[in-house]
C-alpha cells in the first residue's frame, strides 16, 4: 500500500487524491451488500440502496441516522459501547467513546449502502460477537457483567497480534472495529481536543510555530 | 441581468460562453466589465458558495465522518456537486483495457466549475515553459512567449489575489513589486524539511496561492485593470470589498463563504454580473457550435437539462471553456456536410495531445515532530514548495527525462479524519497518550511534473456511446512515455531522501515510474486536444485561442495548452482567457468580429 494512504487523514487534499485510488478499486472489486449473509439478530438487516447521493446538503450537522436506518439489535449495541471504552475509557484528558456516541457511528458505518463501508460489516458484527463469546467462555458472564480487568485481559489477546487464544482473523476483526471506533472517537469535539488539534478556529494572522514549537524541533 | 430561467433567454447575445470556471468566468469578466453582453451556459446547476459552504463542520458532523465515497470522491464536505470522477448519466470511454493506459476525468455539474475546490496554487509559467521544444527538441512551442503572458499574468494576480514571495529562481518568474501579497508563515514541518532540503539543493520557497493573506487593495487595483473605466473600476472597487483575508481555519477544498480565495463564483462572477451585462442560464448543456453557410459560428445548440429539450441561442461569438476535454468534444460534435470531421478540424487535431501532470507521492513518519506543542497549523494548504532545480542537469542531459516537476508539501497538525489513531497499537489510555504523541507527525510529499504531448494520448468521439442527452461521448486514449515514467520515479527518490535527511525512515520508493505515477488525469490538470501554434496545419487555435477555421470561434479553457509546464495550469488558463478576451474586444472594435 502507498505510504500515503496512512497518513491519509492528516494529509491537505492533494493527498486525498492518493486514497481514491484505494477506494475506486475497492467499490469495483465487490458489490458486497447483495451477498451479506444473514447474522444473529439482524436477519432482517435490509441495505438501503441509495447513499446520500452527489448534491447533499453540506452546510448541515448530521448525526447517525440521518441518511440511512441503523441496523444493530440492542444487544449488539451494549456490546460495542463496551468495546469501545476497553478502547477509549474516559481518562483525564477525555471522556468515554461511549458518552461521545461513538458505537452510533459504528453502526452508521456498518450500516452503510456503500462497498467499502459494507465490507467491515461482518468483521466488526464478528468482533462483537467474540468479545462476548470470550466473556461468557471465561468469565461466564456477558460482557456487561464483568470488569473493565476481565475485559482488558480479552481485548489483550487481539490488540498485539494473534496468538494461542485469537486467531488472524480474530485480531483483523478487531482492528476494523479499532479503525472506525477511533474515526469516530478522533472527529468529536472532545477526541480532536485530545488529540491536540486546535484549528478550525478563526485567526486574523496565521501566527505560525510557537517559539516552543520550533524548539521542540531544534529550530529555535 | 442574472441568473436566468430559459424563459428569460434573449434570442441573441454579442458572445455565448460555454461553461463557468476559470476560463469561462476570466472571459465573462473582462468581456461584460467592456460592455459585451454575454450568455454564459453552464452544464451543472447554480451554485452559491455563500449559503452552501461547509465552513465550520468537522469530520464528525459529517455522514461516515466525511470519508470518501462514490458519491462524493473527495469526501463529504468537498464543495464538487454531481460529479467527480463520474457523472451520472454522462459516462466517458476508455480505449483500452490496460489500467496504466486508462484516462480519469474530474468533472463537477456546477456554477464555477473546478474552481470550487481546487487547490488555489498559482505558478506563472517561466520563459522555458513557452518554448520547450527550442530547449530539448520535444513536444511543441507556443507561439506566444512569456513576455506576451506577462501582463496577464500581472492583471490576474491583482485581480484574483494570489500570495507569494519573488525569489529570482529560475524559470520561476518574479512578479512586479506589490503586486503579490504576504505570504503566510511555513509550518514547523515546512522548516524542518527547508533546514535539511538545503544541503541536497533544494530551495524550500512560500508557494502561490490564490488566497487573500490579507485583504486586497481596492482603492487602487481597479484602476490599475480598467484605466479610463469608471464603471468597472466602481464595480470591481465593491467585489473586492466583499471578500474577506483568509482567517486560516479550514480546508479550501470545501470552497470559501468569505470569499478569501478564488473560485469563479465569488471573484470572477459577481463583478461580472453586476455589470448588468452577463446571463447566465444553469442547467444547459451544450452539444454543439452552430455555422451557417460560410462556415462562421452562428451560436450554440444545447439541452436544458431541466426539460430535455433542445434548444439553440445565436451569437456574434462563441467562446468555449466547458474545460479542455469537454470544449474538444463539442468541436467534435459539431458536424455538418461541410464539416463531417466536426468544426475547426481541418488540421486533424481535434482532441489529440491532451495532457495532464506528472503525479507521484511518498510520505513517512518524522521522529522529530512527535509530542509537538500544541498549536494551529491549519488555512491555506501546505505553505511552501520546491521548484525544480535541476534545469541545468536535465538539458544537458544527464537525468534521464527531459522535463522537470515542482514539489508540493502536505504536513501539520490538521483536523482529523477517518484513520486517526488507526495505525497505532494497543488500546486505553497509554494507547490515547500514544496517539497523541504521533499527531502531526507525518510528511506528504507530492511531485508535480510536467508532461510531453504524445501521439498516443488523445481523445475521440466513442462511435457506439451516447450520454443520457443523446450527446456522443470521449473515448480516451492514454500513454505515459519513459520521460514521465522517469520523472515520477526521480519524485519518489528524492521525497525518500527528503525524509531520510529530516531523520524519517522512508518507505521503499517505486523504482518503476509505472507504480509510482499516478493516472492521466488523476491531478486534474486536464489540458490540450486545441492546441495553439503558429501554423494552421499544425495546431488548431493561433496564439489568440482563435480558432484557425472559424474566426469568431475561440477556446478559453486550457485546451490551448502546446505544452503542460509543472505549474498548475488554472492561472494560466486565466491569463490567457484574459488576453484572448482582449483580442476579441479589439476585433469587434474594428468590426472584424
Amino acid at each position: 500500500m502507498n505510504p500515503l494512504n496512512s497518513l491519509e487523514p492528516f494529509l491537505a487534499p492533494v493527498d486525498r487524491r492518493q486514497a481514491m485510488q484505494w477506494m475506486l478499486a475497492a467499490v469495483s472489486a465487490s458489490a458486497a451488500l447483495a451477498k451479506l449473509p444473514a447474522n444473529a439478530g439482524v436477519s432482517e438487516f435490509k441495505p438501503t440502496l441509495k447513499g446520500y447521493g452527489t448534491d447533499p446538503l453540506l452546510a448541515k450537522n448530521y448525526v447517525p441516522g440521518d441518511f440511512w436506518p441503523l441496523s444493530l439489535s440492542n444487544s449488539q449495541r451494549t456490546s460495542a459501547a463496551i468495546i469501545c471504552d476497553i478502547l477509549f475509557p474516559a481518562d483525564a484528558v477525555s471522556p468515554s467513546a461511549s458518552s461521545l456516541h461513538v458505537h452510533d457511528f459504528i453502526d452508521e458505518w456498518i450500516s452503510a449502502p456503500y462497498s467499502d463501508q459494507a465490507s467491515d460489516r461482518q468483521p466488526i458484527l464478528d468482533c462483537i460477537a467474540w468479545f462476548e463469546a470470550e466473556s461468557e467462555k471465561r468469565f461466564h458472564a456477558p460482557l456487561s457483567k464483568i470488569t473493565e480487568e476481565q475485559r482488558n485481559s480479552i481485548c489483550d489477546d487481539v490488540a498485539f497480534g494473534s496468538n494461542a487464544n485469537a486467531s488472524a482473523k480474530q485480531v483483523k476483526d478487531f482492528s476494523r472495529f479499532k479503525y472506525v471506533a477511533a474515526g469516530g472517537f478522533y472527529t468529536t469535539p472532545e477526541g480532536m481536543k485530545d488529540i491536540g488539534y486546535v484549528g478550525n478556529t478563526p485567526s486574523v494572522t496565521f501566527e505560525g510555530p510557537t517559539l516552543e514549537a520550533l524548539k521542540h524541533v531544534g529550530l529555535a | 441581468m442574472p441568473i436566468i430561467a430559459l424563459n428569460q433567454l434573449q434570442p441573441s447575445y454579442d458572445v455565448i460562453v460555454v461553461g463557468s470556471g476559470a476560463g469561462g468566468g476570466q472571459s465573462a469578466y473582462t468581456l461584460t466589465m467592456n460592455g459585451v453582453k454575454v450568455l454564459m451556459l453552464e452544464a451543472g446547476r447554480n451554485y452559491d458558495p455563500i449559503t452552501e459552504t461547509a465552513m465550520f463542520q468537522t469530520k464528525g458532523n459529517a455522514p461516515l465522518r466525511g470519508v470518501e465515497t462514490p458519491d462524493k470522491p473527495f469526501g463529504f464536505h468537498d464543495a464538487t456537486v454531481d460529479g467527480g470522477w463520474t457523472v451520472p448519466g454522462e459516462p466517458y470511454t476508455q480505449a483500452s483495457d490496460d489500467p496504466d493506459q486508462e484516462f480519469k476525468w474530474w468533472r463537477p455539474r456546477m456554477l464555477g466549475g473546478r474552481t470550487n475546490h481546487w487547490g488555489r496554487i498559482s505558478l506563472r509559467n517561466g520563459p522555458y515553459d513557452f518554448k520547450p521544444y527550442s530547449r530539448d527538441g520535444l513536444g511543441f512551442d507556443w507561439p506566444i512567449d512569456y513576455a506576451d503572458v506577462a501582463p496577464y499574468y500581472d492583471k490576474v494576480e491583482m485581480l484574483v489575489g494570489v500570495y507569494g514571495s519573488n525569489e529570482g529562481l529560475e524559470n520561476t518568474p518574479n512578479s512586479p513589486e506589490g503586486i503579490l501579497l504576504p505570504p503566510p508563515k511555513a509550518r514547523v514541518g515546512e522548516l524542518l524539511a527547508k533546514k535539511h532540503a538545503a544541503p541536497m539543493g533544494l530551495s524550500v520557497i512560500p508557494i502561490h496561492r490564490a488566497i487573500l493573506s490579507v485583504r486586497q487593495d481596492a482603492d487602487n487595483i481597479p484602476a490599475k485593470l480598467h484605466p479610463g473605466n469608471q464603471r468597472a473600476q466602481q464595480i470591481l472597487a465593491e467585489a473586492m470589498r466583499a471578500r474577506a483575508a483568509c482567517f486560516w481555519a479550514t480546508d479550501c477544498g470545501r470552497g470559501c463563504s468569505i470569499k478569501a480565495n478564488y473560485q469563479s463564483t465569488t471573484v470572477h462572477l459577481p463583478p461580472a454580473l453586476a455589470t448588468g451585462n452577463l446571463d447566465i442560464l444553469p442547467n444547459a448543456m451544450a452539444r454543439e457550435v452552430t455555422v451557417d453557410q460560410n462556415g462562421k459560428a452562428t451560436g450554440v445548440s444545447f439541452v436544458d437539462k431541466t426539460t430535455g429539450k433542445e434548444v439553440s441561442v445565436k451569437g456574434r461569438v462563441v467562446v468555449l471553456a466547458a474545460s479542455s476535454a469537454e470544449s474538444a468534444r463539442i468541436l467534435l460534435n459539431s458536424q455538418s456536410a461541410r464539416f463531417p470531421k466536426g468544426l475547426s478540424n481541418s488540421s486533424g487535431l481535434v482532441g489529440k495531445y491532451i495532457m495532464d501532470t506528472v503525479g507521484a507521492n511518498f510520505g513517512g513518519h518524522i521522529p522529530a515532530l512527535e509530542n509537538l506543542p500544541v498549536h494551529n497549523e491549519e488555512g491555506a494548504g501546505g505553505h511552501v514548495y520546491i521548484p525544480w532545480w535541476l534545469y541545468k542537469e536535465q538539458v544537458a542531459g544527464k537525468l534521464g527525462f527531459a522535463r522537470g516537476y515542482h514539489i508540493e508539501f502536505a504536513s501539520g497538525r490538521r483536523m482529523p479524519a477517518m484513520g486517526a489513531g488507526a495505525g497505532t497499537k494497543g488500546y486505553g489510555s497509554k494507547y490515547k497518550e500514544e496517539v497523541r504523541r504521533f499527531y502531526g507527525s507525518s510528511m506528504g510529499f507530492a511531485g508535480r511534473g510536467e508532461m510531453i504531448p504524445n501521439e498516443d494520448s488523445f481523445c475521440e468521439l466513442d462511435p457506439n456511446v451516447k450520454d443520457k442527452w443523446g450527446i456522443p461521448v470521449l473515448r480516451f486514449h492514454w500513454k505515459w512515455s519513459e520521460h514521465e515514467l522517469r520523472q515520477a520515479a526521480h519524485m519518489q527518490r528524492t521525497f525518500a531522501e527528503i525524509i531520510q535527511a529530516m531523520g524519517g525512515t522512508p518507505g521503499k520508493p517505486s523504482v518503476s515510474g509505472t507504480h509510482a505515477i499516478k493516472k492521466g488525469g488523476e491531478v486534474i490538470h486536464e489540458v490540450g486536444g486545441t492546441i495553439m501554434g503558429a501554423h494552421r496545419n499544425k495546431s488548431v487555435l493561433n496564439q489568440h485561442n482563435q480558432s484557425w477555421d472559424v474566426p469568431n470561434l475561440f477556446v478559453n479553457d486550457g485546451g490551448g495548452f502546446a505544452s503542460n509546464a509543472d505549474k498548475n495550469p488554472t492561472l494560466t488558463i486565466m491569463a490567457l482567457a484574459w488576453r484572448a478576451s482582449d483580442f476579441i474586444l479589439e476585433e469587434m472594435r474594428k468590426g472584424n468580429l
